[in-house]
């Protein structure tokens, strides 16, 4: 299989870079269930151009996983990235001449994605208190951004996400109070619909490029995009999960709720309350929490045998843990 | 003095192998041994305080509840009072009993993590 990306790449030099180019370096740097992503370069007339590839190596479900197809990924970051929103310049869509399947091809944007770092790492200890108000900025962005034309979104809010993901849970046959309590206290504060727009869906510290000069340099994994409440992305940038260690700067682990606002608020996003985004915060920590027990339940019915599973699934007492802590403090 | 290996320090001692081999292997093996690493420490948390956290929710659970049973029972027992809305967070003593249990299970599954009740000015 890694054989045969590396010979399809080498072909794919020659597409991108022209007669003489050829294959540099190629590096498979994550290991997904069923997502490839390749770091790689070409070489043409002494001139290098880093490159990254995303491959489907294997087709998912996308009724069961909600995940767009790599084609979706690419027309996304084009539509966002003529607003003016930072994503990876797409170079190329494959198309079966390549012989990669589902793929599609991006420019390297340098920086840094591990969480702990953003939150920790000195290097970034002067950029970090912009960074709140950045990813508002972003989002606005984001959520300003018209649907590309033929592509096919889920549209959802925060009752069908509910009965969603308490599907889910009721699935997993678990028996967890603080779980079943976070869904009905969720129920019962569910935000009125609101103007429905495009949304990241897995806007977090994580899946988002920092640079220590510049901030945010780019917004990564757009599979699960969707349409639905605007404060959902906010809400998700919040939970406690990927703050990695910082509870006390709300916001990814590196900044504060109203920096967040007032960017979003800057840059033309619909007025939202704090309210709303912290329902979606506590909806992240529960959605977290049934996503770590059926990580649990795939490994147990064998689907999934690696020793990652069974300890995400003992992840579920950390979505519990700010779970109660917020249904105690409130909204 | 004991002279026959506890399980807890069987478990320790596994961790430590698999951290002394850990350097050696591929990347995706690496990984996969520090996960191995961190299960041999949560199996020794457990075995060390896992049965005084299970009896104190079963203490708490019961009290709240007004009946008794396994542990697994009693969980069962509150889901199906919550999804009857018999329990919600006003419930008196619910969130503080839960609290408690949830805290009790972290500590065991993953000490290090920082949560929400620890972002608190003063906490």
């Amino acid at each position: 299989m890694i054989l045969e990306t590396r010979e399809a790449l080498s072909r794919l030099a020659e597409r991108l870079g022209g007669e003489g180019a050829r294959l540099a370096a190629a590096e498979r740097l994550s290991g997904g269930a069923s997502l490839e992503t390749w770091a790689f370069a070409i070489e043409a007339d002494g001139r290098r151009e880093e490159l990254i590839l995303r491959r489907r190596s294997a087709p998912v479900d996308p009724s069961a996983a909600r995940k767009v197809s790599l084609e979706t990924e690419a027309a996304l970051i084009r539509a966002v990235a003529a607003r003016g929103a930072p994503a990876p310049p797409v170079r190329h869509v494959c198309d079966p001449a390549d012989g990669l399947g589902e793929a599609y091809v991006m420019v390297r944007v340098p920086g840094e994605t591990l969480g702990r770092r953003i939150v920790g790492d000195p290097r970034f200890d002067a950029v970090r208190g912009k960074l709140a108000r950045q990813c508002g900025e972003v989002l606005a962005q984001i959520h300003a951004t018209p649907p590309p034309a033929g592509v096919d979104l889920l549209v959802t809010d925060a009752a069908a996400e509910l009965d969603r993901w308490q599907e889910v849970y009721r699935g997993a046959e678990a028996q967890r109070p603080v779980l079943e309590l976070g869904f009905q206290y969720l129920r019962r504060r569910t935000p009125e619909p609101s103007v429905p727009v495009l949304l990241h869906g897995d806007f977090r510290n994580g899946n988002l490029m920092f640079d220590p000069q510049i901030g945010v340099a780019a917004v990564l994994d757009w599979e699960l995009a969707h349409i639905g409440d605007p404060a959902e992305d906010l809400g998700w940038l919040c939970t406690n999960s990927w703050r990695f260690g910082r509870p006390d700067r709300p916001v990814g682990g590196f900044g504060d709720y109203a920096d967040l606002l007032a960017g979003y608020a800057a840059a033309g996003g619909p007025p939202l309350a704090l309210e709303r985004v912290r329902f979606w915060q506590a909806f992240g920590s529960l959605r977290w929490g049934v996503m770590c027990l059926t990580m649990y339940t795939s490994w147990a019915s064998g689907v999934q045998r690696t020793v990652e599973r069974p300890m995400i699934g003992r992840r579920v007492s950390e979505a519990e843990a700010d779970l109660v802590v917020l249904m105690e403090q409130g909204l | 003095m004991t002279t026959h290996p506890r399980t807890p320090e069987l478990a320790r001692a596994v961790a430590e192998w698999i951290e002394l081999i850990r350097p050696a292997l591929d990347p995706r093996n690496a990984f996969l041994a520090r996960v191995a690493a961190n299960a041999m420490a949560t199996i020794e948390r457990e075995l060390t305080q896992g049965p005084a956290a299970d009896a104190e929710a079963v203490r708490r659970l019961t009290s709240l509840l007004g009946r008794t049973g396994d542990l697994e029972a009693l969980e069962a027992a509150l889901c199906a009072e919550i999804r009857a809305s018999r329990a919600d967070e006003h419930t008196p003593g619910l969130l503080p009993a839960l609290r408690e249990v949830t805290l009790a299970r972290l500590a065991i599954d993953q000490p290090s993590y920082r949560h929400e009740g620890l972002g608190q000015p003063g906490s």
